[in-house]
């Protein structure tokens, strides 16, 4: 048993990595009281844009800065059209999803079905501890600063000022207008980290954890972030344990198939999105936890008067 | 300098207007695009809106994709005037789209086909699209889960089931391992309406469904507490109108409509049950809706104005050597030029000195 249950944490840390840098942005844009249903369209422009910088520079570093780059330029305009001109952020986060999909697939034509070299990456020292070792200490770089930034997104919104002020904005933003705060500036900063994030995500999907370009690659990853962001009643260090649950439910149906378990592939693919499913409606059920969790403002615009 | 200025009242002319020169900033967008793409603008929007118009077999073509946007696009129009966010019109289409073949399929082995067994078929689509949005308004009003994210969900899990069973028990037999359902016999399909072409009932369908449900809307008093439920919760609370009420009365209708796309789709222009039943027609319908004021009728106009996108695609791909994933990029630049023209209902442009 433990000589398969390390390596199949291993995959569950790299599987829910993804999940977790998009809802880790998604958190911060929730907090300050924005929804970004375009998370989905963001992580796939990451992912290609990631891709063909990669395929094109030669280096995977180059194409993660593109993707964050890319990233920010989508939730710009996301914000843009939100925050200062006062669209709906429901369906303006639609329309970002189906253009970073109608998008992502024309820029992908030319590296459709191509992959890039995956790369073997361990911790030198910790990587021989048995059992730990190859459970936690052989992941990509990028799977450990994502670690990282779930620690400083703690710090940020509990022990910082500039915290404080990103979730008074998003509690109460009339309140926090008063004192002096730019409400839609600061809603625009978080916004501009949220699409950094879920650029870093998707580019994470195609560099990394697949690491491939197809269309439509990132497969409702998006979706599933922002039911993280409800699932961890909006705590970072709970977003942190739901990406890798939920990447633990997306190994555990490959590890059963590799098991020689009698059931088609299609009806285990399912699993991650019944799981979103089952774990949306235990949270919910009790209508008065989300309400007193979730920040006050989410989903309204602010137009100071 | 311009600046933005909060009007006084919501123009009501531009809400009217804010579509017409959302299409037009996307011609203009799209023009600019080509011209980026090395193509002459020209041509491409040739490709767009013209080329599809300009004989009959193109305005028989449009019609084929107009049947299956618009019926969503009203059943999706009546959703939001809810408030109800239901964005997995895509789940439900495919679940028509299995419930009706299926049905189809096992009524094909003893009988010839014929009206009953069309309209049976066709029944079970929407039975199976209904179905489908019942999960999601059974979790919301008992769990209070949201809407967007379980509707959405459930278009993966339901793509996967069509995918599973085409390649299990609704596969041909006799079909080389293809991935796809028998041929329905020739009785199973719908009638074509102008003979030659691809044009079937469907659109017929969906003309109907859209002047039921402006009925509905303006002269129903269900519709009335429908929309007071969307626009004042609280208002409609204090009437006594049920919110649960109108959270199933517009997912069921949504369902329906979402699954008799599917199944008029199979019934339609495919013949058989395939994986790829639907491009996206769930989700290009909710950009129908919106451009169409969510206005069951102004749905017809703005599921046309889609209906040239898909065809463009297709046109550019063969005219230009562009992948027809443009049409993609078109959908996405359309809802943000009209989101971008919204604006102007609650805001002028004013020279600031």
């Amino acid at each position: 048993m433990e000589s398969s249950l390390a390596p199949l944490i291993a995959a569950s840390i790299n599987a829910g990595t993804p999940l977790m840098l998009a809802a880790l942005g998604l958190l911060i844009n929730e907090k300050s009281g924005v929804i970004n249903l375009g998370a989905e369209g963001m992580m796939l422009i990451g992912a290609v844009i990631g891709f063909a910088a990669t395929v094109h520079s030669g280096s995977v570093p180059v194409g993660f800065a593109a993707a964050a780059c890319a990233g920010m330029l989508l939730a710009g305009f996301f914000a843009l059209l939100t925050v200062w001109l006062g669209t709906n952020q429901y369906a303006t986060g639609l329309a970002l999803t189906m253009f970073g999909a109608g998008v992502s697939t024309y820029i992908g034509r030319p590296y459709e079905g191509s992959s890039l070299p995956g790369g073997k990456f361990a911790i030198p020292g910790l990587q021989d501890l048995p059992f730990v070792g190859t459970a936690l200490f052989k992941q990509h770089p990028m799977a450990y600063l994502a670690m990282l930034l779930c620690v400083l997104v703690i710090v940020f919104l509990y022990r910082s000022r500039a915290g404080l002020v990103l979730r008074a904005v998003g509690e109460s933003p009339a309140s926090a207008h008063a004192l002096g705060y730019g409400v839609r500036s600061i809603r625009t900063y978080a916004l501009l980290f949220g699409g950094l994030c879920c650029g870093l995500a998707g580019a994470y999907m195609s560099l990394v954890y697949t690491p491939l370009w197809s269309q439509g690659m990132v497969a409702g990853r998006g979706w599933i972030a922002l039911a993280l962001t409800t699932f961890a009643t909006w705590r970072p260090a709970r977003v942190l344990i739901g990406a890798y649950l939920f990447g633990g439910v997306t190994i555990i149906t490959f590890y059963l198939q590799g098991q020689g378990v009698a059931m088609s592939p299609e009806l285990l693919a399912m699993a991650p999105y019944l799981a979103t499913i089952i774990v949306l409606v235990l949270i919910s059920r009790n209508a008065n936890w989300i309400k007193l969790n979730m920040p006050a403002s989410l989903g309204k615009n602010f137009r100071p008067s | 300098m311009l600046k933005l200025e909060v009007r006084t009242s919501p123009s009501v002319a531009m809400s009217w207007l804010a579509p017409v020169f959302a299409v037009l900033l996307t011609v203009a967008c799209g023009a600019l695009l080509f011209l980026f793409l090395g193509k002459s603008p020209i041509a491409g929007l040739a490709a767009f809106f013209w080329e599809p118009i300009s004989n009959l077999q193109g305005w028989t073509e449009v019609g084929v994709k107009v049947a299956p946007l618009l019926l969503i696009a009203v059943g999706l129009a009546i959703c939001f005037r809810a408030n109800v966010f239901n964005i997995g019109a895509e789940g439900q289409l495919v679940l028509g789209a299995i419930a009706g073949s299926w049905v189809a399929l096992h009524l094909n082995e003893s009988s010839q086909g014929g009206a009953l067994m069309i309209a049976l078929s066709l029944g079970a689509g929407m039975l199976g699209g209904m179905l489908w949005a019942a999960i999601t308004a059974l979790l919301r009003d008992r769990f209070n889960t949201n809407e967007i994210l379980v509707s959405l969900m459930l278009v993966y899990v339901a793509q996967l089931l069509l995918s599973y069973l085409v390649h299990g028990i609704l596969m041909d037999p006799e079909g080389a391992n293809f991935p796809q359902s028998k041929l329905l016999d020739d009785g199973f399909l719908l009638p074509i309406l102008v003979s030659g072409t691809r044009l079937h009932l469907g659109i017929v369908l969906a003309a109907l469904a859209s002047g039921l449900a402006w009925l509905f809307l303006s002269r129903s008093f269900s519709g009335f507490k429908l929309q007071v439920g969307g626009m004042a919760p609280l208002a409609a609370r204090y009437a006594g109108f049920s919110s649960r009420k109108s959270l199933w009365t517009s997912m069921m209708i949504c369902g329906a409509l979402a699954g008799l796309a599917g199944v008029c789709e199979v019934l339609g222009p495919i013949g058989q049950l395939t994986p790829s039943v639907s491009p996206g027609y769930g989700f290009a319908a909710i950009i129908v809706a919106y451009v169409g004021r969510l206005h069951p009728i102004g749905v017809v106009f703005s599921s046309f104005i889609m209906a040239l996108f898909y065809i463009g695609g297709e046109l550019a791909q063969s005219r230009l050597g562009l992948p027809n994933a443009i049409t993609g990029v078109f959908q996405g630049m359309l809802l943000f030029a009209l989101l971008a023209c919204d604006v102007l209902i609650h805001y002028r442009i004013r020279r600031s000195k």
